[in-house]
């Protein structure tokens, strides 16, 4: 067959040419997302190879003894547990409560997108400025000292952000015909949000509850001078004694012990409990949210 | 009656939701007041004068934050050397190739790297990274600026690929359609139409990156070595503004110069933040509404 076109041939390596280099893009931008799952991969395989063997039931339930070279981990446990109970509480009813007023009460004006934008801003406050926050307003001005009650509360402020963005998206996820049919019946506007608004959103609010824990139990900057205790015998008996926490028990095994190479099992061991609550903590959010979408759904 | 209970209700919800600003405001508030005694006694212009950071010397105490900020915008930029260019690859990866199917197991991948907590990620520097980089480039020691950068940009990664698979997924798809309607391959619709497109977007991700690699305190401050001398490349050792107040804060006497000046420099270092996270915020949503 005579070619018509001489140019056609030409058309076609240059089509091939094309295929052969969206293939080696594809390729590197493929790769570029297995270099991220490999740092991944590596950091939690050092860290649960060498942590796991220091897991007993005895790290998990006895306090440090002889310096901090042997025993386990409990006070450091508990306080985490603590701090980040009092952070849940101030995070959570204050989290939904800014949640509903920008998505139910608030008006598309200028306080709205001020809200918003100090909201985003807070996300970005580096933790250590949370800190010092904290020394002044809870520790100093009222009064605190250094304290459960005081890193609690940094730490709610901390997470607070969090706790708002997911509540928001809980409450956007609830269709706009249940406002509607509500308000049509002759409810008023609280009494719509109360019982036809929030009841199908909590599920949602509630992801957004574990996101903020497990951030708030991972922080250690915020608790540094605002109440975590290098060292302490004894389980903290009210809200205003200090604590031991798992991150900063981690930083002071790994960096201001006087045998940081002796302890290196303990601080592995304590950072791959560190690992685990925050995972369990993201796995349970995640799978909450999945499982929610999928009722969402249906509606 | 029930007017009253209604509006009651509003207002309280809306002083609620003013609580954000009032915090930022707050934390403005706070350490600048408690920073003004530091600067009634050492003077702004000390603060930035050539020198040493030195507050505890015995005859002249120095009090230059110089070093502290070249530190800090040094593990900044070098954390986003890296994490930039592989950020923005894995957000085009995610919004452009990968199927549905691909992208919900690839992006757990995303959400547990970015759940992972910063002083974990400093203690693996420290017993994992710095050795080896003390081994490949013939160090003493590997805690010095490079491990932090690298952490760092470990750290800001997460937040760089979500950021960023929003500006590129907002692409609207006209775009595309047009560019592989007229014979376009699909990378060649990437490349040269939805990337440029998304460009000032990418660009805010990035920035958002920097704010969160400037703040970032536990990384820094376990990777970098903290020493106070000045900087001359990545092999030193480098303390950060954040660190800096991380170390010093716990012993310092209350009431001090030194504990007031120590204010001052977290209110530099939320200045910085403030205003870089502030500008990607304004670029993002300038972006949002364009496209």
């Amino acid at each position: 067959m005579k070619i018509l076109n001489p140019d056609l041939k030409k058309t076609n390596t240059e089509q091939v040419h094309r295929n052969w280099t969206q293939t080696a893009a594809f390729l590197c931008l493929r790769l570029s997302l297995i270099v991220v799952f490999l740092i991944l991969m590596v950091i939690l395989y050092d860290i649960t190879k060498k942590g796991i063997g220091v897991i007993s039931w005895l790290f998990l339930t006895e306090a440090p003894r002889t310096g901090m070279t042997e025993g386990g981990i409990f006070p450091a446990i508990v306080g985490t547990f603590y701090v980040t109970l009092i952070a849940t509480l101030v995070a959570v009813p204050l989290g939904i409560i800014t949640a509903i007023y920008l998505n139910e009460y608030a008006l598309q004006g200028r306080l709205n997108r001020l809200i918003r934008i100090s909201l985003r801003n807070m996300a970005g406050v580096p933790s250590i400025v949370f800190g010092l926050f904290g020394v002044a307003l809870f520790v100093q001005r009222m009064g605190f000292r250094p304290s459960l009650l005081a890193a609690g509360m940094t730490l709610g402020l901390l997470t607070l952000p969090v706790t708002v963005t997911a509540a928001e998206e809980a409450l956007k996820a609830v269709p706009k015909s249940y406002r509607e049919g509500g308000l049509a019946l002759g409810a008023t506007k609280w009494q719509m949000v109360k019982s036809l608004v929030l009841p199908p959103a909590v599920p949602g609010m509630l992801t957004g509850v574990i996101l903020g824990l497990s951030r708030a139990a991972g922080e250690t900057a915020p608790i540094l001078f605002t109440g975590a205790a290098f060292f302490l015998p004894y389980l903290p008996d009210s809200p205003f004694s200090q604590f031991m926490a798992l991150p900063y028990h981690l930083f002071i095994l790994a960096t201001q012990h006087h045998d940081i190479s002796g302890v290196r099992p303990l601080a592995y061991g304590t950072a791959f409990v560190l690992l685990v609550l925050v995972f369990m903590l993201n796995l349970s959010a995640v799978l909450l949210r999945y499982r929610y979408r999928k009722q969402i759904k249906q509606f | 009656m029930h007017n009253f209970k209604e509006n009651a209700i509003k207002y309280f919800f809306m002083a609620n939701g003013m609580l954000s600003i009032i915090i930022l405001l707050g934390i403005f508030y706070l350490l600048l007041s408690r920073s003004l005694p530091a600067l009634q006694n050492v003077g702004l212009t000390n603060f930035f004068a050539p020198g040493y950071w030195n507050p505890t010397a015995y005859t002249t105490p120095q009090y230059s934050i110089l070093n502290l900020i070249k530190g800090t915008f040094m593990v900044g930029a070098g954390s986003l050397i890296f994490a930039v260019p592989l950020g923005v690859a894995c957000a085009t990866y995610l919004a452009e190739v990968a199927g549905a199917r691909e992208r919900e197991v690839l992006k757990p991948i995303i959400e547990i790297l970015a759940g992972i907590p910063s002083v974990v990620l400093g203690f693996f520097g420290l017993v994992v990274v710095a050795p080896v980089i003390a081994e490949l480039f013939g160090l003493n020691s590997g805690i010095n600026a490079l491990n932090g950068s690298i952490l760092v940009g470990i750290m800001a990664l997460p937040t760089i690929v979500s950021l960023a698979e929003d500006a590129i997924s907002a692409v609207p798809q006209s775009y595309r359609h047009a560019s592989l309607a007229l014979g376009a391959t699909k990378w060649q619709t990437i490349l040269r139409i939805t990337l440029p497109a998304a460009l000032s977007g990418i660009i805010a991700a990035s920035m958002l990156g920097m704010g969160r690699a400037v703040g970032e305190t536990m990384t820094v401050l376990m990777a970098t070595g903290n020493a106070l001398a000045k900087p001359s490349s990545f092999f030193d050792s480098v303390r950060t503004l954040s660190a800096n107040i991380a170390i010093e804060m716990g012993e310092v006497p209350v009431g001090s110069v030194h504990y007031h000046s120590l204010f001052f420099v977290g209110f530099v270092l939320f200045m910085i933040t403030f205003i870089i996270n502030l500008l990607a915020d304004v670029i993002f949503q300038r972006y949002r509404e364009e496209i």
